[in-house]
This record gives C-alpha cells, structure tokens and sequence, in this order.
C-alpha cells in the first residue's frame, strides 16, 4: 500500500495546527511532537480520542482546551473502545441520514501504560471486530503523567520509580514487549513504527494509517525528557539515535508484509552505519547506572538483544 | 384517553426487553453476554442479523468496553442501549461515573442478580444498589410488561434536554428476566413515534459559540477534559439539578405513555397499593411486590389495614411522593434484597427512614434483608413481616429494628 497524497514542508506549514500553542505540555516533550505531527496527516473531518496520561492531561484543563478538533477523553484503559463506538455511530448515523459529513476519520491517542499494560485488551478487542480506525501509541517507554513508573514499554534496565536503578536490582529487570508485533499478529491491515525524528516518515504513515480500511496501529518512539532524564534541547537526537542504533528501527506492515522504512533501509543496506547502543543509552539519566563497573556489562547485553531484535525483523523483511 | 391498538405477546422479561429495544430506534448497542441477562444480546442479534433493526451491534469483549462504546457514541450523537447484570456491572463501574460525568443518555437493563463470592446466578439487588450514587436514574419493574415499558420510556427520560443522564432499568433475575408473561406490546410506529429521534441540546463552547453537544467536525468540543477543584464541583452540583428535575421529568414521560398504552405504575416514581387507610405498610422494589400484593389482599379481606409501597424510581429518591404516601401509616416495613454489610440496616430502610425523619407523624420504621441469592420470598415469609408491623402498631415498641428473614440461624 502507498498513500496518493504527496506533500511539501510548505504544505504542512500552511496546514492549521489542530492542537493549539500553549497547552501545557514540558519543554522538549516527544508526545507533543509527535502530536502535531500526526494531526499534520489529516485528510479531512477527523473526531479524537485520548487515553488518560500526560497528553490527555497537558491539552485539556477545563475551560481551556488546546484542540481544535471533536476529542473527548473517557478513562485509561478504553481508548480504543471509544475510537469503536465513535466509529459505529458515525456509520449507523450516515446511514440513517443523521450526519453531515461524507466520512470522518477517527483517530485515538494513548501513551505506553494505556497500551501495552491497562489498555491492551480494548485494544485488542476493538482491532479484532475491525473498526475503521487509526490508534496511535505515543511510547515515552513510562507512565509518565504518574511519576514515572515501569511499563510493559520500559526498556531493559530502565530506572523508573518503580523499578528504580537499585543497589542488587539495576532498573527494570524485564524486558520491553514487542508490542508492534502482537498487534501484527492480530492481521490487522497497517502497523507502522515511527520516530518523530524522521518527520516525513512518521507523517506519511499517519496518513496511511488513516487511508487504510479498518483498523490501523501507528507506534510512535516519543521521547520524554522528564522522564528519561536528558536535557530538553536532546528530544529529536535521542529519537534519532534510536534509531540509528537500531533499538527501534522503522518499519511497516501491510496487510502482514513487513518491509523496512528508508533511515533503517539504509543501515540494514551498510550495517558498518550502526551506530553502537551505548551512544543511545549515554545521554540518558535512566541508564545513567549501567555507565558504571558493576553494570557495564548490562550495555554488552542490551546490545545484544538489540542486535537479535534487529535479525528478526530483517529476516521479516526479507533482508536478512 | 386515547389508547392504541396494542398486540399480546408471549414474552420472558428479557425477551420483552429486547423487544422494546428493537421498536426504539437504537442507532448504537454494545453488550457482552452474562446470566440472566443474556437472552436479551441473544435475541437483539437475532434481530440485527435478520435485518429487523436499523442498529449497529458491537460484540465487545468487555463489560467495560460494552459501556464506554455507549459512551463515547452516545457522545457523537447516537440513541445507544446496553445491558448487564452482577458481575458485569460490577465491571463497568469506573465507566458508570465517566458516563453520567459526560451526561451522556444511556440506557441499560440490569437484570439484578447476586454479586460473587460465592458465585449465584440469581436474584438479588446488591449489584446495582451498590452503584445508587453514580448519577443514574434507576428504576426497578415488577413484572415483564413494565420492563418493556420502562425500557421505552427511558429513552425518553435520559435524552430529555433537561435532563440528559443515563438511565438503568432494573428487573429481577430469572423471576421475570427468564419467565413467560403475556405482554402488551405497542406497534412499531406507534413507539417510534414516542421516542422520536434524538434530540441534541445546543451549549457553550470553548469557542463561545453554542454548539450542539456532542462531537461534530462543524463545532469542536472538548469532552471529559482534565477539571479540578475550580470547576469540578460545579459540574456534579449540575448533575444533582438534573437528577432533581428527573423526579418530574419521569412522572411527564410516564403519564404520556399511560395515555397511550393505557398501563401506569402508580405516579411513575411511587406505586402504592392499598395504601390510602392503611395503618401498616410494606416497601420493596421490583417482583417482590407482586406476592406481597396478594398478601396485602388476604390481610384486608380479614379486616387488616395492610398496604403496600412499591418504589418503582429509586434515583432520584421520590423523597416528598414517599413522605406524603405514608402520612398515615402507623408502622413501615422496608424490604432490602441486598445487604449494606456493617452498615444499620440495607439500602432502601436508610433512605426511606431517613426520609421520614422529617414526617410529622414519624411511623416506626423497621427492616427485612431478605431473598439474597435468588432465596424465595413465600407469602408466608411476608405475613410474618405483616404479623410484626401489627405487633408494633399495638405495642407501640420495636424488638428488632434490622433482621435477616427466611434465613437459617
Ligand atoms: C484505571 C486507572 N488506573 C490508574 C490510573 C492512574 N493513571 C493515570 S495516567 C497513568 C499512566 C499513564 O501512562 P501512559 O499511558 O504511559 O501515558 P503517559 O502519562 O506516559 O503519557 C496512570 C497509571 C487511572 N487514571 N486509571
Ligand atoms: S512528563 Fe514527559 S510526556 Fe509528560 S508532558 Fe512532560 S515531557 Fe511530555
Ligand atoms: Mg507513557
């Protein structure tokens, strides 16, 4: 699948924002980023959906609202539940005669903890039946909007505030799930992974994610530097160096066939362009505890989980 | 009055239920399977499947999901019914207050039935009397035929402009959801013409500008945003009014319907039976009414002054109709099919006898937990209860103001 729509940055220049300035998000915040971003996608009438989290919490405080566009939040855990019955109203409703419009996308927002953890069985739920809908995952790899606590999206050895870089314990013990992938599994026709970082890339499966009939899954590297500790200048370069250290590679799925997206095209093409982990981990304050002698070694095997990661998803590529 | 040409059916309380779901123009039901409740999905899917109704049904894998998808389509604009019991609802909690907070008009048939553990399938009320404070109207039926009209008229009640909450209808487990009753239904026409279609108020944007409220690409809202202590009390004094312009609200919608149907619940809040000069009196909610019914009979055929209150809306509480009701009532007694566990006495015997703290006579107001778990309710059981209010009145003492009834010791 490749979308019709071409773009220029003048375009999207002149596209109105559709979430307004001044919302309440911090410095250097990845979500927000990665929100304008995807709302610069939009092809038409479009309603919004939010999880509870930061990015629900940052936009709205009653009576202000930074959104410009229908959005309604219910609770943490059935975001893609609201997507299903926005989406099953606006189809009875067109039959019936009762709506203006032609056709509205619906497009619904959660963070790592409303995904992975709490929301994953709406989700999964809401995929399966096949509502036409886009869900993106902003994974800033916490529950931030808390205090920073472990998700299923924490990454191996991550200091959270609850699993904090401990004295026997360093960090999280677990190790991330491949959340892209169970969601690959459930034969849904358009999973993409993105990073803010490659704002082309990340708009462009928006948009496709939109296109697409039926349920569409957009996993969006959205790094928080409250969170992971780095200073707020560093958001696009940390979520740069993700992915040219490999830790999230880009890639889609369309309709179950993999293929990689251009920033990791090329380093699958001149492996030598692969940057080492620890250039990822080093500006981090979470990782801060494995740059010491007692748990240097953890970075070795980060790296190598990384790098058996990284195989299997060529070999699904068909480029391994 | 003008009542309409009407059709006998043969139908178990869910089947009624179902039924006058299908006759309302539902745009949105999203429900997932429990006992008793189930025949109510079963048949509703019948329905979509044949292409008897014009309604989307989503097959949710969740209680939760079943209520949020309500939720957040009744907030793009659609009519939306789901339904529930025990467990289920139990579930759907935390979306109970998302929904009322969104004032978004649901509807839902809980069909009551007895919280785990130990796990029971039937009848009590524990389960949708422990969610009394989440901002729903509630009203309990006493049989299959004001299931089917309750279910209508609450459409009608939580899409009122005035009042826009949601609505849960309550019937008791197996000994209406699952047994046979002749029915009286209206014609399709005749309830499409009641509910009509959804009407959305205008309100106050964040923009200025009045706005239908619900989520339209034309006028953006936000809804369910982030509200704190500056406006969040506020907004629940807001549903409060609402709750209180319900009481009126109710009785319009049920007198409108009487005039049609022909069929009223006494006011629609309060359902009294023979209790102009009654000196004793019993109050319950749901089937429960019907033995006691016949028992108030055999008692006034012996000369006894018995009467019977039936609660039929327990939210909002029809404070002042109960009070005035029982202005000559000498001794109540308040039948509670669930358990408030610690508390003095269950959840009607507080309410009613808080309320008639302020009658001036103040009767003596006793109470009976009983039927937990689908346990029978005899008629003999009942005239115990009527043998002690006639003890009451003539010794004027109270020995046991909370007791458990038909249980072992
Ligand atoms: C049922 C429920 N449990 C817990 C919470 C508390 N809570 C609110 S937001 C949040 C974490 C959100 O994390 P995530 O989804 O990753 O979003 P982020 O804040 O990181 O953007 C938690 C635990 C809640 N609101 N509801
Ligand atoms: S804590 Fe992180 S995700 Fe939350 S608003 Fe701040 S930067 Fe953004
Ligand atoms: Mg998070």
């Amino acid at each position: 699948m490749s979308s019709e729509w071409k773009f220029t940055t003048k375009d999207l220049a002149e596209k109105p924002e559709l979430l307004m300035p001044g919302h309440r998000a911090c410095a250097g915040c990845g979500p927000a980023v990665v929100y304008r971003q995807i709302l610069k996608a939009t092809r038409g009438p479009i309603i919004a959906t939010n999880a509870t989290g930061c990015m629900e919490v940052v936009t709205t405080i009653y009576p202000y609202t930074a959104w410009r566009i229908p959005w309604i939040h219910t609770a943490f855990e059935n975001v893609a539940a609201n997507a299903a019955g926005i989406e099953t109203a606006l189809k009875v409703m067109k039959r019936k005669g009762h709506l203006k419009h032609d056709h509205i996308d619906v497009i619904a927002f959660a963070g790592d903890g409303g995904t992975y953890d709490i929301g994953l069985q709406a989700l999964s739920g809401a995929v399966e039946r096949g509502h036409d809908f886009l869900y993106v995952l902003y994974d800033n790899e916490a529950y931030m909007n808390t205090g920073i606590q472990r998700s299923g999206g924490t990454p191996h050895c991550a200091s959270t505030t609850t699993s904090p870089a401990g004295r026997v314990i360093p960090g999280k013990p677990e190790y991330k799930k491949p959340i892209a992938d169970i969601m690959v599994a459930h034969g849904i026709p358009y999973v993409a992974a993105a990073s803010p970082a490659y704002w082309r890339d990340l708009i462009t499966k928006a948009r496709k994610g939109l296109e697409v009939k039926g349920p569409a899954f957009l996993h969006a590297l959205a790094p928080c530097p409250r969170g992971w500790r780095y200073d707020t200048s560093k958001t696009i370069e940390i979520a740069r160096l993700a992915v040219e250290t490999c830790v999230f590679p880009l890639w889609e799925a369309v309709d179950g066939e993999h293929s990689l997206s251009a920033p990791s095209k090329v380093i699958a093409l001149k492996p030598e362009r692969k940057k080492p982990v620890r250039e990822y981990l080093k500006n981090q304050g979470r990782f801060r505890h494995l740059f010491t002698p007692e748990f240097e070694h953890i970075i070795d095997e980060i790296e190598h989980i990384v790098d058996r990661r990284w195989k299997l998803l060529l070999k699904k590529c068909g480029m391994a | 009055m003008t009542v309409v040409k009407q059709k006998l059916l043969a139908l178990s309380g869910d089947e009624a239920v179902a039924y006058a779901v299908k006759q309302s123009d539902v745009d949105v039901v999203a429900a997932y399977p429990i006992t008793p409740q189930t025949i109510i999905v079963e048949k509703f899917s019948e329905y979509v499947h044949n292409g008897e109704v014009d309604t989307e049904f989503i097959c949710v894998e969740s209680e939760h999901s079943a209520l949020t998808a309500c939720l957040a389509a009744a907030a793009t604009g659609a009519r939306t019914f789901t339904a529930s019991a025990s467990a289920g609802l139990a579930l759907m909690h935390e979306i109970l207050y998302v929904t009322s907070g969104c004032r978004a008009p649901v509807v839902m048939t809980i069909v009551n039935r007895a919280l785990s553990a130990p796990i029971n399938i039937h009848c009590d009320h524990a389960d949708s009397m422990v969610e009394r404070d989440a901002s729903w109207i509630q009203i309990y039926v006493e049989n299959s035929q004001e299931a089917y009209d309750s279910t209508i008229q609450a459409f009608k009640i939580a899409e009122h402009p005035d009042i826009l909450l949601p609505a849960m209808v309550m019937l008791d487990a197996f000994f209406l959801s699952h047994t046979l009753e002749s029915v009286n239904v209206l014609l399709d026409a005749t309830v499409r013409e009641f509910v009509g279609t959804r009407k959305i108020p205008l309100v106050r944007s964040h923009e200025g500008k009045l706005v239908p409220f619900k989520l339209d690409p034309k006028n953006p809202v936000t809804m369910g945003p982030l509200d704190l202590y500056d406006y969040y009390f506020e907004h629940k004094k807001q549903q409060e009014e609402a709750m209180q312009r319900a009481l009126q609200t109710i009785k319009q919608v049920h007198d409108e319907y009487g005039e049609i149907s022909g069929r009223r619940y006494g006011n629609g809040l309060i359902d009294p039976y023979r209790l102009e000069d009654a000196d004793i009196a019993a109050i319950c909610v749901g089937s429960t009414a019907g033995t006691t019914k016949v028992v108030v009979d055999q008692l006034r055929a012996k000369g006894v002054k018995a009467g019977l209150l039936r609660l039929r809306t327990y939210r909002p509480f029809p404070s002042q109709d109960l009070r005035e009701a029982l202005e000559n009532v000498k001794a109540i007694a308040v039948m509670d099919r669930s358990n408030s566990f610690g508390a003095y006495g269950g959840p009607i015997f507080h309410e009613v006898r808080h309320v008639l703290y302020d009658a001036p006579t103040r009767p003596q107001v006793v109470n009976y937990i009983y039927g937990l778990g689908g346990r029978d309710m005899p008629q003999t059981l009942i005239h115990e209860i009527y043998k002690d209010l006639q003890k009451i009145v003539k010794t004027k003492r109270v020995e046991k103001p909370v007791q458990f009834i038909g249980v072992r010791e």
